[in-house]
This record gives structure tokens, C-alpha cells and sequence, in this order.
């Protein structure tokens, strides 16, 4: 991840932009998918929780790999905020329609 | 990202592993011998000696209870084990109304008895179980931030771990070719070699310590679930739920006949714990719970019994597969159910994941000093990594040699003993970091790894002549714990001369090897 930016001060802030699509911003998106997993895998919610908890820091990990090695920081950017806009409409809809134990 | 996969993996495992490079290898340290917690703990406790029967101890046990803490809200009993020949016992005072939780001191609840239900008077020491803790609740910080931080730094751990193997196309072949005496070639090999001797125990362990505290790093999976955690836990461990007191008093039944009939429930294996709730009271309750060693799965089985009628109440349905997954995974993280030979399985795999990360963060700077512009004078980073790197190799280490050697110095009564064995333990490690800032980078690598040594080879010395048990006594009388303590002080003090050795050679030789560094190294970061 040398060659994107021209400049030191512009690879440092591409770096920045990765990092925080990395890191919080993938917090956020795995919390969701770990929430979508524990609502509606076919098993009962104890277990499903513990399996969305468990498959967590898999699925974290994966997802920080692809951010550094996405095309640029801007895809990355791009690609993280869709999924996290989709995918947690989607959880606070089957929140709001299932409710809670 | 133009270079491609494996080079923006390179980056990624360049940096995620410094980062947090210093804080994953006291972790990797201290974890480590966390495999020996309890036979650290007994070599720091010499004065027990007492071994006895399992059902006999724990009913003494519980007669001391009955004796000194009979309004108690619950006991917990330790019966007596291969690796802990003493009956640990611990209590829950019972909350008075209005009364603010407020923390307790360390020993106040809790005590540690002989086979006849007699306290042992013991030096006071954390023993191995400090490094145990702190290997994940490090010290002198609120535990839960401790967590966090560690969280994270495990989490970068994986992602290094991931990325490192992308990186490392090479890797199988790197294992046949270690090249010993080659500079920046010959760390490369070491990162390498011990990276992949235990590649599936480094994921294995960064990942089911991540499990660990799972519940606290990702509690999104149950909030999505149930609007409190509480009910989570009801549901996950029905045996676990809290019963109001009658406030009838009622004679506790004998545990001694309750441990045998739950012992058959496991089919045969041993007790590990027994825990009475509410004693005295007729809601009372007994729980035995299997042996940790008896099974990987680190939730053991347990049976609930009535205290008063010795009736079984509950005997535990079998968890699903998730939690069954779970109890496994922290399980085959803590390695309670390990025996010899792979409890030093075990612990030889985590030596060689703490020289791992160890080797990794010196190739930082064996591979940058090779570019610095002025060798001279390096940049304000590569001083810093440099100088850390030593606060932590040697450093480290130096401060846990320290933390024995305190233990065999600091007179028995003194106030504050296990809590100045730990500051023992930080003021080595802390001088150590002044000394690396202090003086010239070379010789302060020397000088740190010979003094580690020193203090390592000075352990049995101490011993020797404080306490009446050692190498010599040890193997006449078959005392093998004691044996085996002072045999690997002796290894580690031989493994940090060598190293004081390769130091202080490398100084010389360093010079025409720089010219040939960084060709063959990584991708450049």
C-alpha cells in the first residue's frame, strides 16, 4: 500500500482513511452481521448467539484484510459504508418487527 | 491497491505487529508460564506440603467453613489435586441490607488449608497466579480497561497471524532454512521457523483467547437477541439461577457421599470444585463440579444437590453445539486439561510464539537500520523501537526473575509482601527500560540479556540458601517440582547468555553485513 499516494502527507492520510474503515467503522458492520447471524440462524436464540459470538473475530479479520487490500481507500470507504447502511437497516427492521427476548 | 495482495499484506503484518508487538509479547511471557500457574504458585509457597485425600479434605474443609464462616452466603471448595496438594477455600460474605459491593481485599475471603481443614500459614505471595492474571488483566490499571487493550491487541495478533501467512509465501520452504549467523537473513529465519513450527497453536490460541472474553468484546451477538444479557445467561445456564434464602436453619448433609455419587455422573472422573450456597439454611445447595482436568471443555459438568436431603436437584443437560463449541475453545485456551507431556507441549509452543513475536519485532529494525540515511543517527521511531525492544525482550523476563527471586528475599512477615513481589517485578522492568534509553543500543542489548541471566542463574542460588527444598534435596527425595524449577531457571539463564553472547559478537561483525541487508527481505514497508 505504497505506491497509491503520490505524496508522504497523502499516503499517510489514505492510511488514516484505511485504518478508520478497519477498524471502528468495521466494528460497527461486524457488530451487525453478528447480530443478523444471532436473530436468523435456524437454531434456538442461545445457540445462535453463541455462534453469531463466536464467528465474530473471523469475520472481523476478514473484512480488515480486504479494507487494506481494496483498490483504494476510497473503494474501501465506499464499499464498508454500503454495507453497514444496508445491513443494519436491515437488522433494526428485523429488531423492530421480531422484538427482543 | 497496485502492488497487489501479498504486498498490502506485507504492510499490514509490518505494522499491525508492531504496534501491538511489545504488549503481545508479555502477553505471549506471561501466558506461557501461566501453564505452570499452580506449580509456580507451589514453588513460591514452599511451606505447603500437605497432600491428602480429595472427599477427606474437602469435608475438613467444609468444617472449617461451618467453624469460622457459618453465615456466609456460599463457599467454594477446591478439593486437593495432582498439581495442588492444599484445599483452597473461599467465601461470599453475606450482603447486610443497604451495604455498598465494595472491594475486597485479597486473602480476606478466602484461605488456603491442609487435609485436616487447618489454615496453612504460607508466605504471603500471588504466586503463578499473578502472572496468570496479568497475562490478561495486566496490572496497576482498571482490569477492565486491562481487557480491552488486550482485546485489541489480540485482535491485531489474528490479523498478523492471517496476513503473515499471505505474506510469507514461502513459508513451508522457509521452514528447512534456518541460516544461522546471516544478519537480517537469519532473523527473517527465526520469525519464520518458529512461526510456522506452531502455526495452528498461535491461530488456535489467538483465536479461543479472543473467545475468552467474547461476551465482552462482541456483545452485539446477544443483544440482538434479548433485551438484557441476564436472561441470556438464564436461559444459556439454567443450574446457575439464584434462589431467595428461607431463613429455616438446617443442618448441611456430609459432601464426602455427594462427591462420589457426582464422580460416577462423570463416569469416574474426579471432583474439581464444590460450592455450597446458602449453608445452614434449607435452600441450601451443593454443586460438584467435575475436575478441569478430567475433559478439554473448560465448562465442567456439574450436579446440583439438595443441602439438606443430599438429593440430586439438577443434573445438567448437556449444552448445545455453539456453547459446547465455546467451552471448548476456552478449554483448549487454558489447557487445564493438559498432562505432562502436553502441558509442556504447551508450554514449548508458547516459548516459541513469545520468541516469534519477539524475533519479528527486532527484524523491524534490522531490516530499517540497513536503509536509515544516517546509521549514525537514526530517526526518532527507529531509536524508540530499538529501545523498546530491549525494555521488553530482556526486560520482561529480568522483572519475572526479580518477582522469584523476591519471593525467596522479602522477609515473611513483612506488610504488603505479595503486593512488593509484583512492584519487584515492575521496578527490574521499569530500570531495565532506563538502562536501554540510557545507554548505546548494542551494549544495552548485551548488557539487559546478561543481567536476565545473572538473575536467572542467581534463582536456584537464592533458594538454596533461604529455603530447605531444592535441585539437590529435590532429587533424593523425589521432590521433582523443586527439580524442575531450579533445571529451567538454569535453561533460561543459559538461553539469555547465549543470546548476552550473540549480542555482544554481533557488534563486530555487523559492518560488512550491512551492505547485503535488505535485498532479500519482504516487501518494503
Amino acid at each position: 500500500m505504497t505506491a497509491e499516494a503520490s505524496s508522504p502527507a497523502r499516503y499517510r492520510w489514505t492510511v488514516a482513511a484505511r485504518a478508520l474503515a478497519a477498524i471502528p467503522l468495521n466494528y460497527l458492520l461486524t457488530s451487525i452481521v453478528v447480530g443478523l447471524l444471532a436473530r436468523h440462524l435456524p437454531l434456538n436464540p442461545v445457540e445462535a448467539s453463541a455462534a453469531a459470538t463466536l464467528a465474530s473475530f473471523a469475520i472481523f479479520a476478514v473484512i480488515a484484510m480486504a479494507v487494506f487490500q481494496a483498490r483504494s481507500a476510497g473503494r474501501a470507504w465506499l464499499w464498508m459504508a454500503g454495507a453497514t447502511l444496508v445491513l443494519g437497516g436491515l437488522l433494526a427492521l428485523s429488531i423492530h418487527l421480531g422484538g427482543r427476548l | 491497491m497496485k502492488e497487489g495482495f501479498r504486498q498490502s499484506m506485507a504492510w499490514l503484518h509490518t505494522w499491525a505487529g508492531l504496534l501491538f508487538g511489545w504488549l503481545l509479547f508479555a502477553m505471549f511471557t506471561t501466558g506461557t508460564a501461566a501453564y505452570f500457574q499452580e506449580e509456580i504458585s507451589r514453588w513460591m509457597k514452599p511451606e505447603i506440603v500437605a497432600t491428602a485425600d480429595r472427599a477427606a479434605a474437602t469435608q475438613a474443609a467444609a468444617r472449617y467453613l461451618q467453624r469460622t464462616q457459618p453465615d456466609a452466603d456460599s463457599w467454594f471448595i477446591s478439593p486437593p489435586s495432582a498439581r495442588n496438594p492444599a484445599v483452597e477455600v473461599f467465601w461470599q460474605p453475606r450482603k447486610q441490607k443497604g451495604e455498598a459491593p465494595r472491594r475486597r481485599k485479597r486473602g480476606e475471603n478466602s484461605a488456603t488449608l491442609d487435609g485436616q481443614g487447618q489454615p496453612v500459614t504460607a508466605r504471603e505471595t500471588r504466586g503463578g497466579s499473578f502472572l496468570y492474571r496479568f497475562h490478561f488483566d495486566l496490572h496497576y490499571m482498571p482490569v477492565i480497561w486491562a481487557r480491552y487493550l488486550v482485546g485489541v491487541a489480540a485482535m491485531f495478533m489474528l490479523i498478523a497471524i492471517l496476513s503473515g501467512v499471505v505474506t510469507h509465501k514461502k513459508i513451508f520452504v522457509d521452514f528447512f532454512m534456518l541460516r544461522f549467523c546471516k544478519g537480517q537473513r537469519s532473523w527473517l529465519d527465526a520469525h519464520n521457523v518458529t512461526a510456522v513450527f506452531a502455526l495452528p497453536f498461535y491461530l488456535m490460541i489467538t483465536y479461543t483467547g479472543l473467545v475468552t472474553l467474547a461476551t465482552l468484546y462482541m456483545p452485539w451477538g446477544i443483544a440482538a437477541n434479548y433485551a438484557k444479557p441476564e436472561t441470556f445467561f438464564e436461559q444459556a445456564f439454567p443450574g446457575r439461577k439464584e434462589v431467595e434464602r428461607t431463613g429455616v436453619a438446617a443442618p448441611l448433609v456430609p459432601l464426602a457421599p455427594l462427591m462420589e455419587t457426582a464422580s460416577r455422573h462423570f463416569g469416574g472422573a474426579p471432583v474439581g470444585s464444590v460450592r455450597v450456597v446458602h449453608p445452614g439454611d434449607s435452600s441450601a445447595t451443593i454443586t460438584v463440579t467435575r475436575a478441569s482436568s478430567a475433559a478439554i471443555a473448560s465448562r465442567g459438568e456439574s450436579v446440583v444437590f439438595s443441602g439438606t436431603t443430599g438429593a440430586i436437584v439438577d443434573s445438567g443437560a448437556p449444552p448445545g453445539g455453539a456453547m459446547a463449541t465455546q467451552s471448548v475453545m476456552i478449554g483448549l485456551h487454558a489447557g487445564r486439561y493438559a498432562d505432562w507431556g502436553l502441558r509442556w507441549l504447551y508450554f514449548l509452543s508458547g516459548l516459541g510464539g513469545t520468541i516469534m513475536v519477539g524475533s519479528g519485532l527486532v527484524l523491524w529494525t534490522v531490516k530499517r537500520r540497513a536503509r536509515l540515511s544516517d546509521p549514525a543517527r537514526p530517526h526518532f521511531g527507529f531509536r524508540l523501537v530499538a529501545r523498546l525492544n530491549i525494555a521488553a525482550i530482556a526486560g520482561l523476563p529480568a522483572g519475572i526473575a526479580a518477582y522469584f527471586l523476591a519471593n525467596r528475599l522479602l522477609p515473611p512477615g513483612m506488610a504488603g509482601r505479595a503486593d512488593w513481589e509484583i512492584h519487584c517485578l515492575f521496578i527490574v522492568w521499569g530500570a531495565m527500560l532506563a538502562w536501554a534509553v540510557a545507554r548505546p543500543e548494542r551494549r544495552a542489548w548485551t548488557e539487559g540479556l546478561a543481567l536476565t541471566a545473572a538473575l536467572f542463574a542467581s534463582v536456584p542460588v537464592v533458594n538454596a540458601l533461604t529455603v530447605n527444598r531444592n535441585l539437590l534435596t529435590g532429587l533424593l527425595s523425589g521432590d521433582w517440582l523443586f527439580v524442575a524449577f531450579d533445571l529451567a531457571m538454569l535453561a533460561l539463564a543459559a538461553a539469555f547468555a547465549v543470546a548476552a553472547r550473540k549480542a555482544a559478537r554481533g557488534k563486530a561483525a555487523r559492518a560488512p553485513r550491512r551492505a547485503r541487508g535488505g535485498q532479500d527481505g519482504l516487501a518494503p514497508a
